[in-house]
């Protein structure tokens, strides 16, 4: 679709797609003990993005976001099992988290855990991977 | 617990992602390849030798104990055949350093090979059935990229075929493990293998164990093995040779884990129907590989029937059978590799996969065809070289329990495999060269020498049977005793 084609589309997009990656933040950081977790936050992160590119076009996604989403996933791969693999230099059986609580600034006493930095590897492989998916699929025409 | 178990596995991983950040440093990539691989068979080694003074290691991972968490088991089976997969591979890495092209090298080749990786070894060191599916798709997605990456006409043909089958019967095997799981409650293996000896094996739980010979004999090429000739010949060789030997013998270790562990309380209907793919299978594949002309098919039937061949010890299913079906294994998949490495240097130089149009290649490597012959003789199970111990063992199994048949399939196999080897050495090294280019013989020397160490392995492995051999009692005394592995997965 050439840019400029459907303002209502491109309007709402600006504003739904904040809205969408809100919520994606508000899934991704319940996902520890309540639905949600890393992986349907990528996809809703993943699912936003894609509304920008249907209502602008993927050069406007790309220019968005400038970055190679194969590293990305790469990335996202990476802190996963280097989270995982963390629990070996302490003894403890392969994948095994760690928590504790914590007092911090604004939030008050919180309980901060390893499996959230693990998540935060599934978010990022799962939106690495939607979007060249994507972005691939998009471009072949 | 013990963390070692889980290294086979998080090596190739934390190789192929690391690898994905190098993707333009070629040089970089190939070193890091080679030596991650490398680090992988010590680690396998170090592990075997735990295994040996230690008995069973296990890991539950993320400390959940069976049955509830995932547990990784490494027992003596298993742990030969991550040994062997890691020398395998080693060497196919350092064939595709020369016999890849640069463009396939640069499009992720070496991460999608040690993904693939991290799928064959954790298939072999899962304990868990589910953990097992997805060990099975990390391997598979990962074969589906490297099977088309090249992108040439006949590769997208022989992958649509290849993912079809493979979508097909991983839906089978997700449903069948839904059927297990709602029969028993669980899906440890040594869980579900207690659970069925104590309620019986009955009827629907048979069914379901058909239903995943039927998955798994997908995945090995076991009488449902249409689609692999084609497929393994598409890619290059040092791809090929990659599948041939590790891919179809993954299939072959869980129809060997799940048949001795779980599902072996009804024989004479399970085992028996396992004996009957394995002779259709040596039968149809040795005929097939007899027929074709295509050396990269001839080969393709050649893995097939080699399967059929392992699978009649799991269908005879006594000591001497599973000791043979051990060694035998461990044989096939050096032994496959190497055929198909030779093959793959024979084919670029010739430049045709057709051996009615090659010809004197003997005259211009004489190094490749004598390679070349033994293997084919390794093959075969010729006395001083590594197929004959595991042969000898399977067929006197088989004898031991009355199964004349089976041996006499066993022989046949021989037989053909022979004439259909023996047929790309007399029309592809013997007579007068067809193609005088001299010029372009310049290659072997060094891709010889990628699979110099797989040869050297074969002969080994046939001279020092006797020294090898308490391994392969070790790991068949677990296929015969299941309970051993029970005790060591649910004790802690």
């Amino acid at each position: 679709m050439p840019k400029g084609s459907d303002i209502f589309l491109q309007n709402v997009s600006k504003v739904v797609v904040f809205i969408i990656l809100a919520f994606a933040l508000y899934l991704f950081f319940t996902g520890h003990g309540s639905p949600g977790g890393g992986f349907i936050a990528g996809l809703m992160s993943a699912g936003a993005l894609l509304l920008l590119a249907l209502a602008y076009d993927i050069e406007t996604v790309r220019k968005v976001l400038p970055v190679d989403f194969k590293l990305v996933t790469a990335s996202g791969l990476l802190i996963a099992l280097l989270t995982g693999a963390g629990a070996l230099f302490f003894g403890k059986p392969f994948l095994k988290h760690a928590f504790g609580h914590f007092e911090l600034p604004l939030l008050g006493e919180t309980e901060l855990h390893t499996a959230l930095i693990f998540d935060l590897g599934v978010y990022l492989a799962v939106v690495g991977v939607t979007m060249t998916i994507l972005l691939t699929i998009g471009e072949d025409r | 617990m013990n963390n070692w178990v889980v290294a086979p596995m998080l090596i190739p991983l934390f190789t192929a992602v690391l690898l994905i950040f190098l993707n333009k440093r070629l040089r970089l990539q190939r070193w890091i390849s080679l030596i991650s691989v490398m680090l992988n068979a010590a680690a396998a080694v170090f592990l075997m030798i735990q295994v040996r003074t230690g008995g069973i290691q296990t890991l539950n991972m993320s400390g959940w104990a069976p049955p509830y968490g995932i547990v990784l088991v490494a027992d003596m089976f298993a742990v030969l055949l991550v040994l062997a997969a890691s020398i395998v591979s080693a060497c196919c890495l350092l064939y595709s350093f020369r016999g890849i092209d640069e463009d396939r090298e640069k499009h992720y080749f070496y991460p999608l090979v040690h993904f693939m990786l991290a799928g064959v070894n954790g298939s072999f060191l899962t304990g868990d059935l589910f953990n097992l599916f997805v060990c099975f798709e990390l391997m598979l997605m990962s074969s589906y990229a490297l099977i088309v990456l090249g992108g040439t006409k006949r590769q997208f043909r022989e992958t649509l075929h290849y993912i079809l089958i493979n979508v097909l019967s991983s839906t089978l095997f997700v449903a069948s493990v839904a059927y297990l799981y709602g029969a028993t409650g669980t899906l440890n293996l040594a869980h579900l293998s207690l659970r069925i000896a104590e309620s019986g094996q009955s009827g629907p739980i048979t069914a379901v164990a058909a239903l995943l010979l039927v998955v798994f004999s997908v995945k090995a090429g076991l009488f449902l093995f249409f689609w692999l000739p084609g497929s393994y010949g598409a890619p290059p060789a040092a791809i090929s040779a990659l599948f041939g030997a590790l891919l179809t013998k993954v299939g072959m270790y869980a129809l060997i884990r799940v048949f001795t562990l779980v599902f072996y309380h009804e024989t004479s209907v399970t085992h028996t129907l396992i004996g009957l793919m394995g002779i259709a299978t040596i039968v149809l594949g040795g005929f097939g590989a007899v027929s074709q002309t295509n050396v990269n098919r001839i080969l393709g039937y050649n893995v097939i029937a080699s399967i059929g061949f392992i699978s009649l010890a799991l269908a005879v299913s006594n000591e001497d059978a599973l000791k043979g079906a051990v060694f035998y294994l461990v044989h096939d998949m050096i032994v496959k590799a190497l055929l198909f490495l030779l093959a793959g240097i024979l084919v670029a130089e010739t430049g045709t996969e057709r051996i009615n149009r090659m010809g004197g290649a003997l005259i211009h490597s004489p190094l490749l065809g004598w390679m070349f012959l033994a293997a084919s003789l390794a093959v075969v199970g010729v006395p001083p070289l590594s197929g004959f111990p595991g042969k000898l063992l399977i067929l006197q199994g088989s004898l031991e329990e009355g199964r004349y048949v089976i041996a006499a399939a066993g022989v046949l196999l021989s037989l053909l495999l022979l004439y259909s080897l023996i047929k790309i050495f007399i029309l592809g090294f013997w007579g007068e060269p067809r193609h005088p280019r001299e010029a372009h013989w310049k290659q072997p020397r060094k891709l010889l020498l990628s699979s110099a160490p797989l040869m050297l392995l074969i002969v080994l492995l046939g001279l020092f049977a006797e020294p090898v051999m308490p391994y392969m009692q070790r790991a068949a005394d677990i296929l015969n005793e299941p309970s051993i592995y029970i005790q060591a997965v649910l004790k802690e």
